[in-house]
């Protein structure tokens, strides 16, 4: 920690909502089409064409704001930000200038040093622009081609107040606003598909003093990781210039990601006047008590009071509680599962073991899985009533993780069932016995731990399927007869 | 028969009525279009589709408007039918969808028969801005119609079109209709869908008809009136069977005259001309007191704030990118953005562009745009205080008759024509304006009557009275003979 000078950063967030038509129209905002196939006259700003609301993306923003702990404004408007550039084609973009429609709101993250409180300035509505495609490389391209399937995706802006003091810190903020955004079920906040867009700004200041250091902002991050790594680059830089007494200009700066630094974008920026002024095409908006009660009656529980419930209700270690509720698909998987077999602990062993193994090995989503919280616990009760062991489980699980299918059918199928037939039983055992005279010796002569291997030896003859508890006896009665 | 001198509804009554047959009407109207047109000038394009042989008029019999033309200013979206606002910017645009308007049209049975002539982007009052060619008043071939709506005004009062559609922001169908004799209704904002208008300023905007009598405004009416969900400026209610208005009764109707407007500089013509029929609707029951409105002086200068720093971001969609002209050998971007709208524009939307520009920048918007809001409510609120007491509020539609073309050039000269006309679109009321004299160089006058939001009726009753008390019996432009 830098003793001296104290680090101020804020972080200004846009996020795509995730309703199935676009804020100001009827087309689709599914990601990935042909270019220019999700549009319409309204979203190519052609003459004569006028924007209505879409007031799911209204919802989900407010859904966001209560969620983040804002005030949620009875009275907002749109206003336009007027601009020229290709990928906009009304020349101006639909936002909220002086009346967000949340605001005022915080988040609590968990640091070393303890929670750490910071503050959310606001959240406004607006609608994304279209994405320029270039032929081949910028500077040797002759065109570019705009592709405007984006144009119009409604799109929160969540801006922090200057309170994270460290790159972690801004990850953290991060971590939190994705896992909540997701828990709403209002973004999928997709870094590389670009349904979460980050940029910051940083600044040094001496430590006691209240005025803010000359701030520059950071553009380009393509993951977290980018954004905590340019942070710390940046604080170091900063820190140099203070150090060798120069200047630090206030300015734009791209990460750039293969060089691992930061680049000024340009010397000095031109102040940009976007001309905001009330969008007269659209009334102002409205969100009586009853609406925000309705969105905050439907709000999911957000994942740390889930967490914190998980421990009480549940009886779980809060490490379980925290890799169990990252994702609310996870938490409900458990919680589905909970209902049908109850044993919570083991329930948390098998997702956190053989599940999240086997997502992270496939690099699958939680919720692409064919595994739910009733096969699951209908495999455990299987195990319970010995029809097949814990061995063959892992087995049964991996097929239901892939297929959906119903355990017993899948034992049914492929023949897994438990062999707990005795005289099935005796042949094998009798005949391991005697492949095995030196081992036999070994018990006889109060050797116990040489059982374990004979045991494995008829579990491997029967791929698995002997009960080994009965195995297990049958071995110690008949060396005892001997 | 002169088919084309004939109204909408007379034309209307004579096909149910199978004296007439659609053919005989299309006939007669393309045979004075033949004629007139080559003169006037009032459209910018004829729709080419209609093909007359096949028209069946059995296809329209259950209809509305029985298959019969309607002509549409060129700032309405018509889908493969160019919509070139008379810019150079969108000569060749042919739009992929339909005006609400233009559907409600189609829907009631009536015809698109072609797009009229305007002042580029409908910013002007005399048609002059057009990029094309201006359009001539046929009531005098050195006049101009009037504008924005001038081709619309035109058509009608020429007999190329039995009504028309206009566009008004601060007086653009009002103004025209009074400089060529006809009929013209500015219905309040909200009540016609703006969906598919080539936005001039957002917030005034209003489309509404043109006509040779009160009649067809309220048969029009009928038609295109009514709750739009592509347009969240309209306003949703039910609206009444205006033809029910088409009474000649004014017992009763507190008017008021107020003295502000009288006072500012009006053609002695006019003025005698509007208070006579003042008179005439006094005589006839109506009971008329001056009246004081506050704030008339400002209407013009926060009108030109508002309609222009609404205009500079409506028109900034035209840079060459996606559609309509786009200047050729650009070395990069901007130069395309600056080079396209260069050559596309005219100097009275560059003009405007820049004053709308210049009024919203950094440093300014609250002494211009904010101050002009605040004179707007002031307006509003004074419409509605009148509006307690008073039925209706009667001016002249503007203070001379139609102009000489060239006569005006200082811009300021032009605006100061709409200084009756744009405090109805600031207060977003109704208002209409119908002939009442002429003057002695045989050219229209008009007067207007401003209501209450969304008593378009109120309207139509007063104005069909005042129609049948003059009884002015407008003949029509002898133009043949001068071709
Ligand atoms: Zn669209």
């Amino acid at each position: 920690m830098d003793n001296k000078f104290e680090t101020v950063i804020g972080l200004e967030v846009h996020v795509q909502l995730d309703t199935d038509s676009k804020i100001f129209c009827s087309c689709s905002t599914e990601f990935g089409k042909e270019p220019n196939t999700n549009t319409c006259p309204v979203c190519l700003g052609l003459p004569g064409t006028l924007p209505v609301l879409n007031k799911k993306a209204v919802d989900y923003l407010v859904m966001t704001g209560l969620a983040l702990n804002c005030d949620i404004a009875s009275y907002s408007k749109f206003d336009r930000k007027n601009y020229f550039y290709p990928d906009l084609p009304k020349a101006y973009q639909i936002s909220q200038y002086d009346l967000p429609l949340a605001k005022d709101g915080y988040i609590e993250v968990e640091t070393e040093e303890g929670t750490h409180k910071i503050g959310i300035t606001r959240i406004h509505l607006e609608e994304d622009a279209g994405k320029l495609i270039h032929e081949g490389s910028i500077d040797k391209s002759s065109g570019s081609l705009v592709d405007y399937n984006r144009t119009g995706v409604p799109l929160a802006e969540i801006v922090s107040e200057p309170d994270i003091r460290t790159p972690a810190q801004a990850r953290e903020y991060l971590n939190y606003l994705k896992k909540t955004l997701e828990y709403l079920g209002v973004s999928d906040c997709n870094m590389e598909e670009g349904s979460l867009r980050c940029d910051a700004n940083i600044s040094l200041r001496p430590r006691g003093q209240e005025q803010f250091g000359t701030k520059v902002e950071l553009k380009n991050m393509n993951s977290f990781k980018a954004i905590e790594k340019a942070l710390a680059y940046e604080q170091k830089r900063q820190r140099k210039l203070i150090d060798n007494t120069d200047e630090i200009i206030q300015e734009t700066r791209t990460w750039d990601e293969d060089k691992n630094k930061t680049i000024s974008m340009r010397g000095k920026e031109e102040a940009n006047d976007y001309r905001y002024f009330p969008e007269p095409d659209l009334v102002p908006l409205e969100i009586n008590e009853n609406w925000a009660e309705e969105i905050r009656e439907r709000l999911p529980e957000m994942p740390s009071v889930r967490k914190n419930r998980f421990i009480k209700e549940y009886e779980i270690p809060e490490y379980d509680a925290d890799v169990l509720t990252d994702s609310r698909e996870l938490a409900d998987l458990f919680e589905e599962c909970v209902t049908e077999y109850n044993d919570p602990k083991e329930v948390s062993n098998w997702i956190m073991g053989e599940f999240l193994r086997l997502v992270n090995e496939e690099k699958m989503e939680v919720g692409d899985t064919k595994i739910t919280g009733q096969l699951l616990g209908k495999m455990l009760k299987m195990m319970d009533e010995d029809v097949i062991s814990s061995k063959i489980a892992k087995t049964v699980f991996e097929e239901m993780f892939h297929t959906g299918k119903d355990p017993e059918k899948i034992v049914e199928e492929k023949g897994l069932k438990q062999i707990s037939d005795e005289d099935k039983l005796e042949t094998i055992v009798e005949n391991i016995i005697e492949e095995n005279p030196d081992a036999v010796e070994d018990i006889k002569n109060g050797k116990d731990k040489a059982i374990g291997y004979l045991v494995g030896q008829v579990m491997k003859e029967t791929k698995g399927k002997a009960n080994p508890q009965m195995v297990n006896q049958m071995f110690r009665d008949k060396i005892s007869e001997l | 028969m002169k088919l084309y001198t004939r109204t909408l509804s007379d034309l209307k009554e004579m096909l149910v009525e199978e004296r007439v047959k659609l053919d005989d009407i299309y006939e007669s109207i393309s045979y004075r279009v033949k004629n007139v047109e080559p003169l006037v000038k009032a459209y910018v394009n004829q729709n080419e589709e209609i093909d007359l042989d096949e028209l069946d008029e059995k296809d329209y019999e259950d209809t509305y408007l029985k298959g019969l033309p309607i002509a549409i200013k060129d700032n309405m979206s018509t889908e493969n039918l160019k919509t070139t606002c008379s810019s150079k910017m969108l000569e060749d645009y042919v739009p992929p969808y339909n005006a609400t308007v233009v559907n409600k049209i189609k829907e009631a049975g009536g015809i698109i028969t072609g797009k009229t002539n305007m002042d580029e982007f409908a910013m002007g009052s005399s048609t002059e801005n057009s990029a094309f060619n201006p359009t001539v008043n046929p009531w005098g071939k050195n006049r101009v119609p009037g504008g924005s709506s001038g081709g619309s005004a035109a058509a009608v009062a020429a007999g190329m079109a039995p009504v028309a559609l206009g566009s008004d922001t601060g007086g653009s169908i009002r103004q025209p209709a009074s400089f060529c004799g006809v009929v013209g209704l500015k219905p309040t904002y909200g009540a016609v869908s703006r969906y598919g208008l080539v936005a001039f300023a957002s917030s005034l905007d209003q489309i509404g008809p043109l006509a040779r009598n009160v009649d067809d405004i309220a048969l029009m009416m009928n038609v295109i009136a009514g709750n739009d969900e592509k347009d969240s400026t309209c306003v949703d209610r039910t609206y009444p069977d205006f033809t029910e208005y088409l009474k000649n009764d004014v017992e009763g109707y507190k008017i008021g005259i107020p003295n502000q407007y009288f006072e500012m500089d009006i053609d002695d013509e006019v003025k005698e001309s509007v208070m006579n029929a003042v008179k005439q609707l006094e005589k006839a029951g109506a009971k008329v007191e001056k009246v004081d409105v506050t704030g008339a002086e400002y209407a013009l200068a926060a009108y030109y704030i508002i309609a222009t720093a609404e205009a500079s971001s409506n028109l900034a969609r035209y840079d060459g990118v996606r559609y309509g002209l786009r200047a050729e050998d650009a070395n990069n971007l901007n130069d395309m953005f600056t080079e396209t709208r260069q050559q596309g524009f005219g100097e009275e939307v560059k003009r405007r562009i820049m004053l709308g520009t210049y009024v919203l920048s950094a440093g300014y918007y609250d002494d211009y745009y904010l101050k002009a809001q605040k004179v707007r409510t002031l307006i509003k609120n004074d419409f509605d205080e009148l509006f307690e007491e008073y039925d209706l509020i009667v001016s002249p539609t503007t203070p001379t008759t139609a102009f000489e073309i060239g006569e005006k050039r200082d811009p300021l000269e032009m605006y100061a024509a709409d200084i009756f006309t744009v405090p109805v679109n600031i207060a977003g009321i109704p208002a209409i304006s119908v002939p009442c004299g002429f003057d002695n160089k045989g050219l229209p006058i008009g007067i207007q009557l401003m209501g209450p939001h969304f008593k378009e009726e109120k309207l139509i009753q007063a104005a069909y009275s005042l129609e049948k008390i003059l009884d002015l019996d407008i003949d029509y432009p002898d133009l043949e003979m001068e071709v």
